[in-house]
């Protein structure tokens, strides 16, 4: 491990976390444009978790530690997943100790922690949004898995990096195991970060909302970081992706050093596309009802679960 | 010497067990003297398993006990050694509980509990160790009558003697099937050692209706779909420490016996023998976890829990079979590796799991989900320890629970090309199960914790709930200890578990690199795992957020009633029930349940909404089953006339029908 892997281990996570709000304003721009609204600054987010720390947290006198906690657990644990993706390199020298195994599991943990933090104070809305979100988590999580098992068959490993570095190195385009678990990979990405089709993230009504129905019961510090830890989540999401289907641009072992000044801007012009595909799906789509939720995640799993059987028919 | 040491602890454990007989009304000796010494000499089991693990050897023993020229065969062999570790292992923190738990005026008096509750444990303890089917099958038999008195100890209760007869009858048709299979092991040679067995040679169609004898015979005691309704009977209507001992050991012994006939007296597995554990426990995993997701009695939803993990060991189990079978013995020994590591793991979560609903329920008298709520605040303690057990049962790193379903995952990813085609497409479809059901068992886990230990008190007598002794602390501590300590050094277990692969599949787990904190089991595959520096980074990454808001800002808090969208008016009622939590699952797997609804009408004036969930199973299978069998008993019925002069008629006809043979012969 040399000392420029352990910059680029600190680097994607400092990036990721100092980038992640500008990624939902971008976002949150493009959809503006699209439906012909004048388009909010892309530094609002910044400004809005500004003012949200500086306020007074108050919280409800039956909240337990655990309440206090959640918000910094979630948040470190994006954090720590944003190590683990390679967004700009691939020799990170956490590779060995965490795997997609690991990440799918430390988004498990995330939230589970959020789940808890909604269920703690005991509110209508805090349960009902804890129900909804394991009801999307339960099928969401198997599917990003088997989803990254087609690509861990394909390079014959579950680290990330390692199967970046693979599919880096190979033909430019998809196998077929690996276009069936893309669009997998899209439902599951939407439902994951409370896009539209599954949650509207800009709405509070009662009967669909299912992230903003968690922390309601959040303010101030707590909430930015959950809001910030959100933000975070859908950027790690989106290097998944760029990970497992565009790992073109990314500091491969024997570029070295060099790359990292290819990767910056090529991650960054990789983001604002994504960001503007999503701002276009959100867009083109309506709002589900809650109770086709499953119906459209269980699409993504078996969708999912396709890609590797057709990846092991074919024996690719 | 270890196997004698072992014997002595046993023979301790009984005595220790008839001490209690001394005061029976005593809880100040059972619960302070008796039950502690018992999880002492639990720990010192396992510290003799472990040394015999460590050493990898092969002890025998024959004692004269027993029937004339019928000796007692004992052997200490690492497979024993595992899981006399765990039985040791998890019955110290459970003994401890224990100690604190049972009091007086609860169905059986504690001196006799205590003598029921240590030869459960020997005879747990027997089992393994046994090497001839007669002592194997006395004390499969102890153990299962000493845990049917301990599950009827509240016998007052009907539906707690209609669940232990339901327990009996499935542990006696289960026995029936193992006295079958061992007639078949014996192949001839009527020797009935487990030495003779293995010499044994059995022809294909003997040896697959020895291997389906011992699937069904292990897989009643186990648990394993369609044969696990007694589970979610006994569990609840046993007293805590005896759930946590059933499900955490009990359990165990049956896999025990799986493996011991499946991959040791059988010899080398016919590969798609394989297929019947895999696709019983795929199908295990799926049923448990949805029934746990329904429940609204935390312990049978902790008994459902129970059936979906020994789903995921059959289908380790199924995995190892079918690559043994195959030849491809590195991979087996990861598939039984994962297998192994997973009961380790269970013993010490759903023990902690269970002994934590034991506390809630002496503290609340409560079992009912719908009744609880908001305990975190009143039981500090069981509550952070069964967050452990919770985080760690729900699969998630760096805790226990997570390490086995990796290596499970592994086993299932890098299957490879097996040289059947369709079990290479069954493959991937059983890893999505298994992925699915962990992610279930997260939902599940989310309901059992926030609805106990989160949230407003459910009822107004929860504000006098207390937390439970200094004993039960310990135990508790002891187990939810186990959790982390397996979840953060899995190669220093992997390596000690080596010598029982080596024994039953023939080959160790690789360890692909250097580093002694990285898991890395495939070679030439870059796959690894390292759960410490995983927490550390975890732990870093957190404390450095915490860190960085407080040095940038203020860390300015007040408290203020609940917000709750400003509207007010919020009572406990408006949280979720267990039934509101578990509605998605019920609505999405509806043709998994039979469910009877009472649902208000629109002008009710004291709406009252019901629902109950049921198996289907008791209406396909075992409703026909009995009424087939009470007509069999009918029937004989009618030649039992209950006069003398019929009977002795029938003897006549007897003889003459025989002397007639033996003419004809």
């Amino acid at each position: 491990m040399s000392a420029i892997d352990w910059i680029t281990q600190v680097l994607e996570v400092v990036a990721a976390v100092a980038a992640a709000p500008a990624l939902l304003g971008w976002l949150n721009q493009c959809r503006a444009w699209l439906q012909n609204r004048r388009a909010p600054s892309l530094w609002l987010p910044y400004r809005n978790l500004h003012k949200l720390f500086r306020k007074e947290a108050v919280i409800a006198e039956n909240a337990s530690p655990l309440f206090r906690i959640a918000p910094y657990v979630v948040f470190g644990t994006m954090g720590l997943a944003a190590g683990i993706i390679p967004s700009m390199g691939t020799q990170l020298p956490l590779v060995g100790s965490a795997d997609a195994i690991a990440l799918v599991g430390l988004f498990a943990a995330a939230r589970m922690f959020m789940t808890l933090a909604a269920m703690d104070v005991g509110t209508a809305f805090g349960t009902m949004g804890a129900r909804r979100e394991m009801m999307v988590g339960f099928l969401a999580e198997p599917a990003l898995l088997m989803v990254i098992f087609v690509a861990s068959q394909i390079s014959s490993s579950t680290a990330l990096p390692v199967i970046t570095e693979h599919l880096a190195s190979g033909r430019l385009g998809l196998s077929p195991g690996l276009a069936f678990s893309a669009v997998a990979f899209i439902l599951v990405l939407l439902a994951e970060n409370a896009r539209i089709p599954v949650d509207n993230p800009a709405t509070h009504l009662e009967l669909t909302m299912i992230h903003e129905a968690m922390v309601l019961e959040y303010s101030a510090r707590h909430l930015a970081l959950m809001e910030w830890a959100a933000q975070l989540k859908l950027f790690n999401y989106i290097c998944i992706g760029f990970a497992l289907f565009f790992p073109w641009g990314v500091a491969t072992a024997h570029i070295g050093p060099v790359g990292l000044v290819v990767a910056i801007p090529a991650l960054a012009i990789k983001l604002a596309v994504a960001g503007a595909g999503l701002a276009v799906i959100e867009t083109l789509s309506a709002k589900l009802r809650v109770m086709r939720i499953p119906e459209f995640l269980g699409t993504a799993f078996l969708l999912a679960v396709l890609g590797l059987l057709v990846h092991v028919l074919l024996g690719t | 010497m270890l196997l004698v040491g072992c014997v002595a602890l046993l023979l301790s454990w009984t005595a220790i067990g008839f001490a209690g007989l001394v005061r029976p009304r005593s809880v100040l000796l059972t619960g302070r003297v008796l039950f502690p010494l018992g999880a002492l000499l639990g720990l010192a089991l396992a510290a003799l398993a472990g040394a015999s693990l460590l050493g990898g050897g092969v002890e025998r023993l024959i004692l004269p006990i027993g029937l004339p020229n019928l000796p007692m065969h004992l052997r200490l062999d690492p497979l024993s050694s595992i899981f006399l570790l765990l039985l040791g292992a998890s019955s110290f923190g459970i003994s401890l509980f224990a100690g604190g738990y049972f009091r007086v005026g609860e169905g059986t008096a504690p001196g006799l509990l205590c003598l029921q509750y240590h030869l459960f444990l020997a005879s747990m303890g027997l089992v393994l160790i046994a090497n001839d089917a007669y002592s194997f099958l006395v004390a499969w038999e102890v153990m299962a009558l000493s845990s049917y008195f301990l599950v009827t100890t509240q016998h007052r209760i009907p539906e707690i003697r209609r669940a232990g007869l339901i327990y009996l009858v499935m542990a006696h048709v289960g026995a029936l099937c193992l006295l079958l299979c061992f007639g078949v092991l014996q192949g001839g040679s009527w020797l009935f050692t487990f030495h003779a067995m293995r010499a044994a040679h059995l022809s294909l169609g003997w040896a697959t209706a020895a291997f389906g004898l011992a699937l069904v015979g292990f897989g009643a005691k186990a648990g394993l779909v369609p044969l696990h309704i007694w589970l979610p009977e006994a569990h609840p209507a046993a007293p805590s420490p005896v759930s946590a001992l059933m499900s955490g050991v009990m359990l165990k012994t049956a896999v025990y016996g799986m493996l011991r006939v499946g991959l040791d007296l059988l010899g080398r597995p016919v590969w798609w023998w394989g297929l019947a554990p895999l696709v019983l426990g795929l199908f295990t995993i799926i049923y448990g976890v949805l029934f746990a997701a329904v429940q609204t009695d935390m312990k049978r939803l902790l008994a459902y829990s129970s059936v979906e993990n020994v789903g995921i060991v059959f289908t380790g189990i199924g995995l190892t079979i079918i690559f043994a079978g195959s030849g491809l013995k590195v991979l087996a020994a990861l598939a039984l590796l994962a297998t192994l590591y997973h009961c380790l793991n269970h013993a010490f979560m759903k023990s902690l799991l269970f002994l934590g609903t034991g506390a809630v329920l002496h503290a609340t008298k409560e079992r009912n989900l719908g009744r609880l709520g908001g305990l975190i605040h009143r039981m500090p303690w069981v509550a952070w320890l069964t967050l452990i057990g919770v985080l760690a049962i729900a699969g998630l790193p760096p805790l226990n629970g997570f390490v086995s379903e990796w290596l499970m995952l592994q086993a299932f990813l890098f299957t490879g090309r097996l040289p059947h085609a369709f079990v290479n497409l069954l493959i991937p479809m059983g890893m999505a199960l298994v992925v699915l059901g962990t992610a279930l068992a997260g939902y599940v886990m989310v309901k059992f914790y926030g609805v106990i230990f989160l949230g407003q008190p459910r009822e107004a007598s929860l504000a006098h709930a207390h937390d439970c002794g200094w004993l039960e602390r310990i135990g508790l501590s002891w187990l939810a200890l186990g959790c982390v300590a397996l979840g953060l050094f899995p190669l220093q277990v992997i390596r000690a578990l080596g010598s029982v692969t080596h024994q039953l599949v023939g080959a160790v787990v690789p360890q692909a690199s250097s580093a002694w904190w990285l898991l890395a089991p495939v070679p030439g595959r870059s796959v690894s795992y390292g759960p410490l520096v995983f927490l550390m980074a975890t732990l870093a990454v957190v404390l450095m957020t915490v860190l960085a808001v407080r040095l940038a800002y203020h860390q300015r808090v007040r408290r203020g009633p609940a917000w709750d969208c400003g509207a007010g008016g919020l009572t406990a009622r408006m949280q979720d029930t267990a039934e509101g939590f578990g509605q998605p699952i019920r609505n999405l797997f509806q043709p998994f349940f039979e469910i009877e609804r009472e649902l208000p009408e629109p002008a009710d004036l004291a709406p009252r909404y019901r629902i109950v969930v049921r198996e289907r199973i008791w209406r396909l299978l075992y409703a026909p089953l009995v009424g087939a069998v009470e007509g069999l008993a009918n029937a004989a019925a009618r030649i039992q006339r209950g006069r003398i002069s019929v009977y002795l008629l029938y003897s006549f006809v007897t003889l003459l029908v025989l002397l007639a043979v033996a003419l004809l012969r």
